[in-house]
């Protein structure tokens, strides 16, 4: 039988287990831990114990035909505009890498709209695919979890894929969990490192949980195909190599299939409404003191090129909207550049900067936790310092690019 | 219509600690409180079931949870917020599980509820919970429900018999887009803030069963529930170096301004 099993020769009855306990899970009676019915099996006691009493047992669940499953899948997403989407190429790149351990192919699936040509599958096999299944159909014109959820499908079911990555993109985060329940297999979500065994088979995922402050190593044993989410800009993009060859198969979508789901209209986001793409961000808190200096930060964000985010007691606080928001509960951010003005470092809003490139913190409180996540740090009067550095741009007539182009490399 | 709305408690901090003695990982054990993106989806609930009962038909909310006894309590404030129903799914049996666990548990909840109340039209879920962060609940719910799915909901816009029409965030921007019924959305916060509970709301919950099932009594397969049920592990957990090396800019502002704008441009 599952469960949490203690052993009661290590056991000290120190409590720390107690403590580590966010349901009240576990109790020290007469010095010694026992589980209750409050137990979530979730492990927090097995990682708080210092002298390892405590273990999660599991029931040995086997699986005979692991070995039907072989390759790795890696669903290549394309934009509305029918470019491959930077994550595709990334995570091609990465499957080449953990092909390579195993010994087996890539295979990488695109579903594009009926006139597309063959630079899709040719960019995907210059980064590493060795097979492009593709489908071009008019119902892929239009995006559509559910469509290409059924497709993924029946792929999957029929050719029995070891291994199936997903960008963590708006569309990969519908499509993979559809695709996992369907299959009744494991997903693991927006994975920070992949690697193999290369004899098993078996993907290590190690992923943020607990608001990023934990990192959590994820394995799928018994059940295929091993399934994955990564956030774009997480693996490196590759080196394209022309030289590299691979097949292009057609893998139509059933005829059957229909949407249901109708698209009424799409809104492009603005420039200024996707802090999440911006390269260069200038993200305000409550150390800016009051609302009236949000100019100073906005004219500094205008001479950098970058766009404005901000903790979550502004957005409460109504100085900005809340599509500004960044962290947990806001947007996460994977800016080139970050210069954070003001803001504390809140567990929550580091969550959604760690993706960030180079981070300058300006803070006046040097034991600020902002500073653990900032290569340049800047310990003075926020307001002050933005002055100066407004005065200083101006005088060399800013740097980079124009708020209206911050995608400039 | 049947409006059924998952939600999780979730520690109302997810801050973690290092023992400093014994190197081990402390989490902070205290208060639970509703996932705040569940507690958007309440709210669009509730207000969808208002605007229905207005058009003169009959509307009715169920809150559903799966978690330990003690989520009783926030599936009652739940109720004392204007939620007509409250279900909890708590179960030795149910621990350990991981999203395609949690699913079957709430997809053999929702089953349950259907029976007394009629299958339901809109499944609410929040986009994520703070928590587990995976944001994969809604999508897999939807998969095995056979229902059309939108997530990252940022509005409804409208709400017909068959159908209901949404801006949710799609890659590059948002969509309005219809769904037939039955539907599962999840919510982003900017959606709907939840209201407060009114005195009269709060009395009338204390008076209020919330239904509270074991795997058996909702007709749950016991090999798939909880950690049986879970095709992931959590194989290690660790404390991420997320301490950077950092060089302080040292000087008057003036002085440190002029620095920053060299660091700076060595980006450009």
């Amino acid at each position: 039988m599952a469960g949490l099993v203690i052993d009661a020769d290590r056991c000290i009855g120190c409590k720390r287990c107690e403590r580590a306990c966010a349901t009240a899970g576990i109790e020290v009676v007469d010095r010694l831990a026992r589980p209750t019915e409050g137990c979530v099996l979730c492990g927090a006691c097995v990682d708080a114990c210092p002298v390892g009493a405590i273990s999660l047992v599991r029931d040995e669940v086997t699986q005979s035909d692991l070995g039907a499953y072989r390759d790795i899948w890696v669903f290549a997403q394309v934009d509305r505009d029918g470019y491959l989407m930077p994550v595709a190429r990334e995570l091609t790149a990465k499957a080449r890498e953990l092909a390579a351990a195993r010994g087996c192919e890539v295979v990488a699936l695109v579903a594009e709209g009926e006139l597309a040509d063959d630079a899709v599958a040719h960019e995907l096999i210059a980064c590493g695919a060795d097979r492009v299944l593709r489908a071009r159909d008019e119902r892929f014109a239009l995006v559509d979890p559910e469509l290409l959820a059924s497709w993924v499908c029946a792929l999957a079911r029929a050719r029995r894929p070891e291994i199936v990555l997903f960008g963590a993109t708006p569309l990969g985060r519908e499509l993979a969990p559809r695709v996992a329940a369907e299959l009744k297999t494991g997903l693991t979500a927006d994975c920070t490192a992949l690697s193999i065994d290369s004899e098993t088979g078996l993907l290590h995922q190690t992923r943020p949980a607990f608001g990023g402050n934990l990192m959590a190593t994820i394995m799928c044993p018994v059940h295929r195909p091993q399934m994955a989410t990564v956030r774009p800009g997480v693996f490196a993009a590759p080196e394209l190599d022309s030289s590299h060859t691979g097949a292009i198969e057609e893998a139509p979508l059933d005829a059957d299939v229909r949407p249901r789901v109708r698209t009424l209209a799409f809104e492009r986001a603005t420039s200024a409404s996707s802090i999440a793409q911006a390269k260069r961000l200038v993200v305000v808190g409550r150390g800016i003191g009051s609302k009236k200096n949000l100019p100073h930060m906005e004219r500094l964000a205008e001479l950098l090129g970058a766009q404005i985010g901000c903790t979550r007691p502004l957005v409460e606080a109504g100085w900005l909207d809340y599509a500004h928001q960044v962290g947990q509960t806001g947007v996460a951010v994977a800016p080139e550049l970050l210069v954070s003005i003001g803001v504390s470092g809140a567990i929550q809003h580091l969550a959604g900067i760690s993706g960030a490139g180079k981070v300058i913190a300006v803070n006046e409180d040097a034991q600020a936790p902002i500073f653990g996540a900032a290569q340049y740090r800047v310990v003075g009067d926020a307001v002050e310092v933005v002055e100066e550095l407004v005065a200083a741009l101006e005088a060399r007539g800013g740097v980079g690019a124009s708020p209206s182009a911050p995608s400039v490399r | 219509m049947h409006i059924v709305v998952c939600v999780k408690a979730v520690p109302a901090s997810t801050e973690v600690k290092m023992d400093p003695v014994t190197n081990t990982i402390v989490r902070d054990g205290g208060a639970s409180v509703v996932n705040p993106f569940d507690a958007t989806a309440l709210e669009v609930a509730l207000s969808l079931a208002e605007e229905r009962r207005r058009a003169g038909e009959p509307c009715r909310v169920s809150v559903l949870s799966m978690g330990i006894p003690a989520t009783e309590a926030l599936l009652r404030d739940c109720l004392a917020r204007g939620a007509d129903g409250a279900l909890l799914l708590s179960d030795r049996a149910f621990a350990g599980a991981d999203t395609l666990a949690t699913t079957y548990a709430l997809s053999c909840g929702i089953a349950h509820l259907a029976k007394q109340w009629g299958e339901p039209d809109l499944v609410l879920c929040g986009k994520m919970a703070v928590d587990g962060d995976t944001a994969q609940i809604g999508p897999e719910l939807a998969a095995t429900l056979g229902a059309t799915c939108a997530t990252d909901v940022r509005e409804v816009l409208t709400c017909g018999a068959g159908a209901i029409a949404v801006r949710a965030a799609v890659d590059g921007g948002t969509a309005a887009l219809e769904l037939p019924l039955p539907a599962v959305l999840t919510l982003a916060r900017e959606a709907a803030q939840l209201r407060m509970p009114s005195i009269a709301g709060v009395r009338a919950a204390a008076e209020m069963p919330v239904e509270v099932l074991g795997a058996a009594a909702v007709g749950a397969d016991a090999a798939r529930t909880g950690l049986a049920g879970s095709p992931t592990q959590v194989v290690r957990s660790f404390v991420p170096e997320s301490q950077r090396e950092s060089v302080a800019v040292d000087g008057t502002p003036a002085e440190q301004a002029l620095r920053l704008v060299e660091i700076i441009e060595g980006v450009a």
